[in-house]
């Protein structure tokens, strides 16, 4: 009989909703148990989130100092450890889940999945290739250990209204000190929609035209309560920072409704977005390969919608 | 340092539409163009930007695969990688034993950096780079955006989701690019002939004492659910009456 262990994703303070997307995974795997494994510097508010996630059995509680910024150096063999006792190990295909996973494995001595979208039995799923123009099932030999990244783009996340028990663990692993944590920038204050979990994304992309020009999208999104998204060309350019890009090389989302104005649709965006409940595309190419995808496509100039668009909505 | 390692992969080229074989067995690769995968362009113009800078002597390419993987290498030395190594295979290998056969280079040639790609856009897997610096125990930055040496230690900027992270990290060390990294060099006419006079030395895989395993099996390929077209719209106003009655904001 299996048992799942998740790596709870955290900035100290909160649980990132990935978590509780990799909780619905783990659900699919019938009849196995799920425990949450929190690594911090001090868990405990973590932990009280993570315990009251519905389907959750026990949350591992790792305080340590070394773990108050997740280095994949630092934190793969804490997880090695843990793993002992499990049969799988997901985290999310987040930033965070993608530096720190294959580490793992590696220290596991077995592969890892990248991206599962869906679970086919306890050792097979499917995830995407080729930018998502693909979709390959694959198969784990039974005799490893299945160590994985969940594409949360596939999965809701699952409800509260669990009370886990929390339990504390002290690790008896050494821990490197060559990678040192340094900082990190935010470009959006407090206050904005997370683009991963918006119900409504509405990006902008080079027809956009300057980062002037992106406060047209900013009063929207504000104006309705969306995340603001970009294409990989409105980041090159420099008019929004590098966690807004959406695609491939992105963030893969699911909002409900998504809106992308002056982005043509290169497969490598429309990668990002395939999930999306509603596809809204504004552009004034007729022909721009985005109009093939939208659910709602208007040929316009966004100088004259966007203004249009925020009276009527 | 010495040297700096780079991996260059042979990929399907990002311009490719990809096409799913109707029996499910893989996609279609024959006669489709092949280069070397974006992101291992951007770690090696990082490299010969180093080097150029003074901060290394030599920067050497590596890839992983049949006889055509010479053709990528000839790229990279056409780029300006002083020499390349090709570690022949007829097997398609999984991430871990990629990372096995590295750490194997990395031992007899003592770089102070290995840099690859985040991810090959064909298997779209990113942990290449990751596995290698666990098997190899040295520092990982995955995802830079920007790097600067100091001596002993290196400094990156890493592209998280939550914004841009900055690590330092004792060398040597494993580094994998972003797109924001640089932008590549092209290549040029007469580096394209100088490239044919640089060493390429070929390596058996079966000479570094690695038996590669099959842990994962390919057991389908099939087509994503394809997105229909759908409505379009003649001015704003209609655009939000359509939103209304699909019940959204
Ligand atoms: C390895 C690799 C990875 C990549 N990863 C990503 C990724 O993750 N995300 C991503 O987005 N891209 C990615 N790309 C880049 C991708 O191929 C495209 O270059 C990019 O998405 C184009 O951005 P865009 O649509 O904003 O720009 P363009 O293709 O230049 O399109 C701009 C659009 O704006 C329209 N427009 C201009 N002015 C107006 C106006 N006034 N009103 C209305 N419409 C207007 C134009 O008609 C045009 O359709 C990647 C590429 C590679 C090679
Ligand atoms: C069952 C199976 C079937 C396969 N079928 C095919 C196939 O039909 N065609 C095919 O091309 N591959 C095939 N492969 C190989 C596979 O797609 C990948 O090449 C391999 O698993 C590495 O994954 P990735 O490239 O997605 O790694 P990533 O971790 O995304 O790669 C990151 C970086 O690692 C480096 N890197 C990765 N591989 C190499 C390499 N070989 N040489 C040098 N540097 C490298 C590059 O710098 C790259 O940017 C198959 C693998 C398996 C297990």
């Amino acid at each position: 009989m299996g048992r799942i262990l998740i790596i709870a994703e955290h900035d100290g303070s909160e649980l990132n909703p990935s978590t509780a997307r990799c909780l619905s995974c783990a659900g699919e795997f019938s009849g196995l148990d799920c425990d949450i494994a929190v690594l911090a510097k001090d868990g405990q508010r973590v932990c009280e989130q993570a315990a009251a996630l519905f389907g959750v059995s026990t949350v591992i509680r790792v305080d340590n100092d070394a773990n108050e910024h997740a280095l994949a150096a630092v934190h793969a063999p804490q997880i090695a450890k843990l793993a002992e006792q499990y049969s799988h190990v997901l985290g999310p295909s987040t930033t965070f889940g993608k530096d720190l996973m294959p580490r793992v494995a590696a220290l596991l001595g077995v592969a890892q999945i990248s991206d599962i979208m869906s679970v086919i039995s306890q050792h097979s799923f499917a995830r995407p290739i080729f930018a998502g123009n693909a979709i390959v099932s694959v198969e784990i030999r039974a005799q490893d250990k299945v160590v994985a990244t969940v594409r949360t783009a596939s999965y809701q996340a699952a409800a509260s209204g669990g009370n886990a028990t929390i339990e504390s663990r002290a690790l008896d692993v050494e821990l490197p000190t060559h990678t040192r944590y340094r900082g990190t920038s935010s470009s959006d204050g407090v206050g904005r929609p997370d683009l991963q979990s918006a119900a409504i994304v509405i990006s902008g992309g080079r027809g956009v035209g300057s980062e002037k020009n992106f406060a047209l999208i900013y009063q929207l999104a504000d104006r309705i309560g969306a995340a603001v998204g970009a294409s990989r060309a409105a980041v090159d350019a420099g008019y929004i920072a590098n966690d807004h890009q959406v695609g491939q090389t992105g963030k893969i989302i699911s909002p409900e409704l998504y809106i992308a104005i002056g982005i043509s649709g290169a497969i490598q965006h429309i990668t990002g977005i395939k999930d999306a409940g509603t596809i809204v595309a504004i552009n004034k190419d007729a022909d721009a390969p985005i109009f093939e995808i939208a659910d709602i496509g208007l040929v316009g100039d966004l100088f004259t919608i966007i203004p249009e668009l925020e009276k009527l909505l | 340092m010495d040297r700096i390692l780079v991996c260059l992969k042979r990929a399907v080229d990002y311009n490719v539409r990809i096409r799913v074989k109707t029996d499910g067995s893989g996609v279609v690769t024959d006669g489709v163009k092949m280069s070397v995968n974006p992101f291992d362009e951007i770690a090696l113009e990082e490299a010969l930007r180093i080097r150029e800078k003074g901060e290394t002597d030599e920067v050497v390419v590596v890839s992983i695969g049949t006889d055509a993987c010479q053709q990528q290498l000839r790229v990279g030395l056409a780029m300006g990688a002083d020499r390349a190594i090709h570690v022949r295979t007829e097997q398609a290998l999984e991430p871990l034993d990629i990372a096995r056969i590295l750490v194997r280079i990395a031992e007899t040639e003592q770089p102070g950096l290995i840099m690859l790609g985040k991810q090959a856009i064909d298997g779209d897997n990113n942990q290449t780079g990751q596995m290698l610096a666990a098997l190899w125990q040295r520092p990982q930055a995955t995802f830079v955006s920007k790097l600067t040496l100091s001596g002993t230690t290196a400094t990156a900027v890493r592209e998280v989701d939550a914004g841009l992270e900055t690590i330092e990290f004792d060398l040597p060390a494993v580094v994998t690019s972003d797109l924001r990294l640089n932008e590549p060099r092209y290549v040029k006419m007469p580096d394209i002939m100088k490239a044919k006079r640089k060493p390429l030395a070929t390596i058996e895989l079966e000479e570094l004492g690695i038996t590669p395993q099959t842990r994962v099996t390919v057991l389908q390929t099939a087509a994503p659910p394809v997105r229909q077209k759908g409505k379009m719209v003649a001015d704003a106003a209609e655009l939000v009456a359509e939103l209304k009655r699909m019940d959204l904001p």
